[in-house]
Parts: structure tokens; C-alpha cells; sequence
């Protein structure tokens, strides 16, 4: 947008005064011609400013009191009342454990699997067999939240469900794990783990491929095994791969998936269910609070926008490659 | 092979673990299609044997009952068709406006490249939220209209980046000689990088197509009218309506039969399976071109 901008300015005053500096003149000459080049990329620079950066203009109405009739601008600025509001609010409290958990739950139990899934894959000497577990794993990542909700639902259907049957028979009990609260945790780390582990290890696998071999024959003269091969040359070798994905998993923190979690929360589970995300639709959309869950939102980017330069500057204090 | 690495592998207890770990990754292979290879057999399964036979990979009587019940939904079948259409128009749309744009940003002296691509990575990790862009898309009048399902989510910014890098690193040769020849940038693009570039886009058209086929976050918040929603509100409606919420319970309205909830299922994944052959042959290759950098 900002080049656009620039652009126009810099023609446009190009145009105005007669002797323009030689660096302006270059600029101007530059854009005259990559003018083809411009029109091709229009589109894509309308679609960013419309539906990308307009939302960014829009959210200011997390400061004011947004009427739709009164427009952006014209609606009451009540500054950070609606942040205050939010922070006081009894759902608060909930609302960031119900996220933090399942954050932390996805960080320190699905992360750490696919990194260990793709150690593994590693290890298989027959390629064949190796695309094969691969070629199984990928797929239930292009699985929708809506089909994997709904196997879930038929695998532990009451009554029915193989799932139920086979845990309230080793159990011995009546759970409906469906709707029961202490069972909704479980099921959303047992989701994602089930759709994105596997897709999870392609990114590893990339970088445990462009590890040296000749590391590997020299550790074996030296008489090292294989468990002291993993743990002092793969690891090693993928780690700032590893240090990437925390970082932005880390951003991403208080993003916990719309879509899984609204789809797996029901009536009686919505004390563990509630969280920011889900919490945005039912008190924007639903109720039409809209600059109140706006300030929700913004709050929630805002944070893992820290997060992730929080993380980043961490990594390059410890003198591991960020993002940036 | 030389004899260290011969050796890298021939100890006994290598060995083990090689047999421990091929049978435990086929057992997570296995699992990551059991599931579905069971609600494929439950939807040729008659209603009886799915209520009572706990699990099962072949039903004992083949029946077609519930894809015959469910595609005789005058419903059902508007919303497949729907969802077609939109996938199809929605990834065309979407992957000529991110080649469009990418193939410009990858030419290195473009000015205000490095400005465009610093405010396209900004959107990776600050986005305004829901509701802004809720707020837009019903400002531009795209509220209730399938457009609201292609437009807002047109250019993914990872995969422009991506295709952006893959179009970087193509010999410039071949795009100077068409240029002498007279060719326009257009022409360029469609003549000479679009052709040496075809598994690239294939993979992330198919991203994208996958993308659409699969979204329920904006038939949610954009299709208000139910004569519109898209396959994955139809399934998400026949499949909760007994067993997950609790609110729908309380309808008068009966259940539909377990095996429609079965067959909806398998329908509205056959798609994207019958897709990922093709996506499986180039992703890896795709995704590796132009991932992580910097």
C-alpha cells in the first residue's frame, strides 16, 4: 500500500517540479519501467489493502463505541474502556486458562511427537516403507475440522461408538465423552495430534535430508552408537528448524483454531470450551458486541505479536537463527 | 554403500529397533486411516449392524440405503454442486491473483519490492481479527454472496512467498530471449514461467482448493441464508444433530439415521482424497523450494 503511495507521490511530484533530484528521477524512471510489472501485481495489492490492511484501519473501533449507522470515524472514542472491561470481566479468568491450557497441552505434547514421528521416519532404511508411512500420516491434515469433529463424534458415539464402547469397557463405566468436561482437553490434543502430526514432520524431514552423511561415518569409527548418533549429530543438525517452528508456535499461542474448538463445544461442556477465539464469535457476531470483541481480538493479536519478537530476540540472545 | 554405513545399522540392537520402529510407524500409519476406513465401511452398513457391532472394516451386509437416502436431499445435492462451483472458481481466482503478484515481486530490482514484501509478512503475524474483517466484508456488500468465501482469503501469504521464491530462482535467460523477441511481462509470465513452473502452482492449487472445499469458518460468519451454506455446514448440521449438542437434543425434530451421518462423511472427504495423489506427488517438492527463507 505504502509503495503505491509512493509510487503516486513520487510521479505525481515528478511531474510538478521541473529539475527532480537524480534519485527521485531514478525512482521515477525505475517505476515507468516496471509500469507492466505494476499492473500485473494491482490486483494482489487491492486484495491486500481491502482485505488485509482495512481490517487493521477498522479495528480502531476497539477504542470507540462503533455504531454502524455513525461509521468508524464517526462513532464515540472511549479509548481503553472496552480492554478494561475485558481484563475485568469475570469470563476473563476461564477464558485465558481454557486457552493457555490447550496451548500448552499442543506445545508440549503435539510438538514434541512430531518431532520425535519424524526422528523416527528417519530411521526407516526402506524408502518404500518409509513413503508409505509417510503417504498415511499426510493425509488427515487435508481432512476438514467439520469431518474430523464429526469422526469424532461417530467414533465415540453413546452407545455405539467403537471408541466408547472399547474405553468404558476397559474402564468400566458410562462416560459420555462427547459432553463430559474432563474428556474435552483430551479429545482437542487427541484431534490435532491425529490430523497434524504427521504433516507436521514434512518440515524435519526437509532438513534431517540435507544432513551430512560423511558426520555419521566418522561418528561410527569413533565407536559412537545409534542412540549417541541421534542425540550429538540429527538432533544437533535440526535444531534451528526446531527453534523456527517454536517460535512461531509461540506466536500462535493464544490462537487455539476456531474451527475445532467451536465445532467440539456443546452446551455442556463450554466451562473448558470457552476460549478467546470462540469467546470473539458468540459476543461479536452472535450478540453484536462488535468494538467490545474487537478489543477482544486485538488484545489476543497484539499479544502474540510480542510473543513472537519475544521468542525471536530470545533465540538470537542464545545465538540460534530467528525468523527476522 | 561403504561399509560403515553397512555397519551403521548391524549391530543386535539396532537391528531390534529397526523392527520396533517399522512395526510401531506402520501401526501410526494404520492409525491415521483407521478411523475413516471404519466410517467408510459404517456408511454401506446397515442401520442395525452400526448400532450394535461396536467396530468393524466390512460390514456383513452391504447396503447403499444411506447414500441413497442422502442424495435423494434436494438439499444435500444444491449443496455439493455448490461447493464444487465455488471450490473451482475460488482456486482459479485465488492462484492467478497470487501468481500475479508473485511473479513481479520476484524480479530483485523492482521498486518498493522489499516495502510490498515487508507489509506481506507483517500479515503473517498481526492479522486485525474476526471482526474487523467480519465488518469489511459486510462494508463491501459480500455478506450472504459465495464471493465472501473466495475473496477475503484470495492470496495466502505463505504461499505467495513460496511461489515468489520458485519463480526467484528460474533462469532469467529464457524470460530475456521472449522479451528481444518482443514478448510482453504478461506474455512472459503466461509463456515461459507459468509452463517451467506448472508442478509449483499445481500443489498450491490445490492448497487452495482444499482450502475452500474444506471451510466452515466463513460459510459460519458469512451465509446467513441456509438455501446458500456449503457442504461443510450440511455436514456439520446432519452429524451434530444427535450426538453433540446438547440444545439440538432438545428438538422435536427426529435424528437422521447414524449411517447418513456416515455416508455425509465419506462425501465430503472422497473429494480431497481423490485430490491428494496429486497434491502427495509435488508438496514435498513445493513445499521444500521455497520454505524457511529468512
Amino acid at each position: 500500500m505504502t509503495t503505491i503511495v509512493d509510487a503516486a507521490a513520487a510521479t505525481t511530484a515528478a511531474r510538478r517540479t521541473p529539475p527532480p533530484s537524480p534519485r527521485r528521477n531514478r525512482f521515477r524512471s525505475a517505476v515507468v519501467r516496471y509500469r507492466w510489472l505494476f499492473l500485473l501485481m494491482l490486483p494482489g495489492i487491492v486484495y491486500f489493502a481491502l482485505f488485509r490492511f482495512w481490517p487493521m484501519y477498522g479495528a480502531q473501533i476497539a477504542f470507540r463505541n462503533y455504531i454502524p449507522f455513525l461509521g468508524i470515524e464517526g462513532s464515540e472514542w472511549v479509548g481503553l474502556g472496552h480492554f478494561e472491561d475485558f481484563f475485568t470481566n469475570p469470563d476473563f479468568p476461564r477464558l485465558l486458562t481454557n486457552t493457555l491450557i490447550i496451548a500448552a497441552l499442543s506445545l508440549f505434547v503435539a510438538f514434541p511427537l512430531t518431532i520425535v514421528l519424524a526422528l523416527l521416519l528417519n530411521e526407516l532404511r526402506l524408502t518404500i516403507l518409509r513413503r508409505t508411512v509417510q503417504t498415511l500420516v499426510y493425509i488427515p491434515h487435508f481432512l476438514s475440522w467439520t469431518v474430523v469433529v464429526s469422526l469424532t463424534g461417530l467414533l465415540f458415539a453413546a452407545g455405539s461408538g467403537p471408541l466408547w464402547t472399547l474405553l468404558n469397557g476397559v474402564f468400566g463405566g458410562d462416560t459420555n465423552f462427547l459432553t463430559d468436561p474432563t474428556w474435552f482437553r483430551p479429545l482437542i490434543v487427541l484431534q490435532e495430534i491425529w490430523k497434524n502430526t504427521g504433516w507436521g514432520t514434512i518440515i524435519f524431514l526437509a532438513a534431517l535430508a540435507g544432513v551430512n552423511q560423511e558426520q555419521y561415518e566418522a561418528a561410527i569409527i569413533d565407536g559412537a552408537g545409534r542412540w549417541d548418533r541421534v542425540w550429538h549429530i540429527t538432533l544437533p543438525s535440526i535444531r534451528p528448524t526446531i527453534v523456527i517452528m517454536l517460535i512461531l508456535q509461540t506466536g500462535q499461542i493464544l490462537n487455539t483454531g476456531f474451527e475445532q474448538i467451536y465445532l467440539m463445544s456443546n452446551a455442556l461442556n463450554r466451562s473448558v470450551a470457552d476460549v478467546f477465539d470462540t469467546y470473539v464469535y458468540f459476543v461479536g457476531i452472535q450478540q453484536g458486541a462488535y468494538s467490545y470483541s474487537t478489543a477482544v481480538g486485538l488484545a489476543k493479536a497484539i499479544v502474540g505479536l510480542i510473543l513472537i519478537f519475544g521468542t525471536n530476540w530470545l533465540a538470537k540472545r542464545f545465538n540460534q537463527q530467528g525468523i527476522f | 554403500m561403504s561399509s560403515a554405513s553397512h555397519k551403521r545399522f548391524n549391530t543386535p540392537a539396532g537391528r531390534v529397533f529397526d523392527v520396533v520402529n517399522v512395526v510401531m510407524l506402520l501401526g501410526v500409519g494404520l492409525l491415521a486411516i483407521l478411523p475413516f476406513v471404519y466410517v467408510l465401511a459404517g456408511s454401506f452398513a446397515t442401520e442395525l449392524e452400526i448400532t450394535t457391532r461396536p467396530f468393524f472394516l466390512w460390514p456383513s451386509e452391504v447396503t447403499t440405503a444411506s447414500y441413497a437416502s442422502i442424495l435423494s436431499s434436494a438439499a444435500f445435492v444444491r449443496a455439493f454442486v455448490t461447493t464444487v462451483l465455488v471450490t473451482l472458481v475460488g482456486t482459479t481466482i485465488q492462484l492467478a491473483l497470487t501468481a500475479l503478484m508473485a511473479y513481479p515481486l520476484s524480479k530483485v530490482d523492482l521498486p518498493g519490492r522489499r516495502t510490498i514484501l515487508s507489509l506481506v509478512i507483517f500479515t503473517m503475524v498481526f492479522s486485525a481479527g474476526m471482526i474487523p474483517t467480519f465488518l469489511i466484508v459486510k462494508e463491501l456488500g459480500l455478506l450472504d454472496s459465495y464471493w465472501a468465501l473466495i475473496l477475503p482469503m484470495a492470496i495466502n501469504p505463505f504461499s505467495l512467498i513460496i511461489i515468489k521464491n520458485f519463480f526467484e530462482q528460474l533462469p532469467h535467460e529464457l524470460e530475456e530471449s521472449a522479451k528481444i523477441d518482443g514478448a510482453n511481462e504478461l506474455q512472459v509470465l503466461r509463456h515461459v514461467v507459468v509452463p517451467l513452473s506448472k508442478p509449483v502452482l499445481a500443489t498450491f492449487a490445490l492448497f487452495y482448493a482444499v482450502g475452500i472445499w474444506n471451510d466452515y469458518m466463513s460459510p459460519l460468519l458469512y451465509l446467513n441464508d441456509q438455501d446458500m451454506w456449503t457442504l461443510q455446514m450440511i455436514l456439520r448440521q446432519v452429524t451434530a444433530s444427535a450426538s453433540l449438542t446438547a440444545e439440538d437434543l432438545a428438538t422435536d425434530v427426529p435424528p437422521p439415521a447414524q449411517g447418513i451421518k456416515f455416508a455425509v462423511v465419506i462425501i465430503a472427504t472422497i473429494p480431497v482424497l481423490l485430490a491428494y495423489p496429486f497434491l502427495q506427488k509435488h508438496f514435498a517438492k513445493g513445499m521444500l523450494i521455497g520454505s524457511v527463507k529468512g
